[in-house]
């Protein structure tokens, strides 16, 4: 049999159907405030590491909600918890104690 | 003849006070600034489709002949009698009201209050309400010549916990740009970024205004809220951002910043309003009024009634639907008790 170059690459949709919904729900029981986002990017601004190496509260969050698990924690890899996204939040999220609580749960 | 008095002189109180005038009630319109007109009295041009603010003030003012008002009156306390409400001036006017109207309007956010965006320490740095100023009069010296790029950040003082304001101040999104066309009028070079989290076009000709600013004046608009500005040492200002559409953080170097500020209650009328037992709702700090659909221009006090923006963030058109409204509720109210 010859090769025909097709491979398989998983599908980098965003399937709802299966995201861990328990999980978030246990990270909004000790969280509540990552609910609250609406995803207006000032965190992502404001980041002092996210001038150098991908890093994202808003992206960590809506990756979390797309069950893009590993995404999420790639996004805050880079965090210094400098907590200068606290300040600048809007929604006054305590970024900082949700980023700590998101790497207890994931 | 029953006397009506009406408190604040901008675009409600004036429409209000033409209706009740028309209908046969004794008007008294308490105005505190010098000149009848409010808001609109400093804006230059109105969206969506850019009449004179002028034009359409001239208009109402022209309605109320015969209308007692008084401009640089404040009332200085007000108290139940019976049924009646005595009202009395500083002007050592008093009055012995049967309704009382308060057409208070709006105080606009005090944008020096969001420190990371400058307003009164970076020299260019200014409010939609100073754009407006600059529009009508061209003096300004923060306006440089010839600004080749130019700043919006809607949402100032709006939808922000930290600011003590949660909610959308509705009217911003379209002045930003309503303003941004205008400005690239005035500088067709210039380059017009307007940073926005949600574009809430909801009114008649707003989609249009918004497509015309993409199409004809070229207008970017960024998805992401301002989060910080500095200045650089030849005073131009730094602007940083997310454009959350790419997940990255923007850097601008503009020669002018616009700060949208939004719209407050008049801490002036929630002081009048508290001597007579009505307050301000707790979650937005607008007037409470009876209910939230049915009755909108209804106090939870008999007699005391609301027009325009003192019960919440409204445009132009629809402050003067109130103030008809109001009108025909004061009416309605007055022939029942009688």
């Amino acid at each position: 049999m010859g090769k025909f170059g097709f491979t398989l690459n998983p599908s980098s949709r965003i399937d709802l159907d299966k995201v861990d919904r328990d999980k978030f729900n246990r990270l909004a029981e000790i969280e509540p405030d990552v609910l609250k986002c609406m995803a207006c990017g000032s965190c992502t601004a404001s980041c002092t590491a996210g001038k150098f190496v991908k890093t994202s509260m808003r992206s960590a969050i809506l990756s979390l909600q797309n069950g893009k698990e590993q995404e999420a924690l790639d996004f805050l890899k880079g965090c210094l918890l400098c907590g200068k996204c606290t300040m600048v939040c809007p929604r006054a999220i305590n970024t900082r104690h949700l980023i700590m609580s998101i790497l207890k749960i994931y | 003849m029953k006397n009506i008095v009406i408190i604040g002189g901008g675009p409600s109180g004036l429409e209000a006070s033409a209706q009740l005038h028309k209908m046969g009630y004794n008007v008294i319109l308490v105005e505190k600034s010098p000149v009848l007109g409010g808001h609109l009295a400093k804006w230059d041009r109105l969206f969506p489709q850019g009449i004179p603010a002028k034009e359409v003030l001239e208009k109402m003012v022209s309605q109320i002949n015969g209308v007692k008002y008084f401009v640089e009156a404040n009332v200085q306390s007000i108290n139940l009698l019976d049924k009646s409400y005595n009202v009395i001036l500083d002007n050592g006017i008093t009055v012995l009201a049967d309704a009382v109207l308060f057409t208070t309007g709006f105080d606009l956010f005090k944008a020096q209050k969001k420190e990371e965006y400058g307003y009164g320490i970076y020299e260019r740095v200014i409010t939609n309400a100073d754009l407006e100023n600059w529009f009508r009069t061209k003096e300004d010296n923060r306006v440089v010549k010839d600004p080749k790029r130019i700043g919006f950040v809607h949402c100032v003082g709006s939808r922000d916990e930290k600011a003590g304001n949660r909610y959308c101040s509705k009217v911003c999104c379209a002045t930003a740009v309503k303003q941004a066309c205008e400005i690239k009028q005035e500088f067709p070079d210039a380059q017009v970024y307007c940073f926005y989290m949600d574009l809430r076009m909801f009114g008649r000709g707003f989609e249009d205004m918004y497509l015309s600013a993409q199409k004809d004046y070229g207008v970017r608009f960024i998805r992401g809220r301002v989060s910080e500005v500095a200045e650089n040492i030849d005073k131009e200002l730094v602007v940083k951002a997310e454009d959350t559409l790419s997940g990255k953080p923007v850097k601008v170097t503009l020669d002018l910043l616009v700060l949208m500020s939004g719209m407050q209650n008049c801490p002036d009328a929630v002081k009048v309003a508290a001597q007579i037992g009505v307050a301000g709702r707790e979650i937005d700090g607008f007037f409470e009024t009876k209910d939230s659909i049915y009755s909108l221009q209804n106090s939870t006090k008999p007699g005391v009634f609301f027009a325009g923006a003192c019960t919440g963030p409204k445009t132009l058109p629809d402050s003067l639907h109130e103030a008809r409204a109001a009108a025909l509720a004061i009416h309605n109210y007055l022939t029942e008790k009688k």
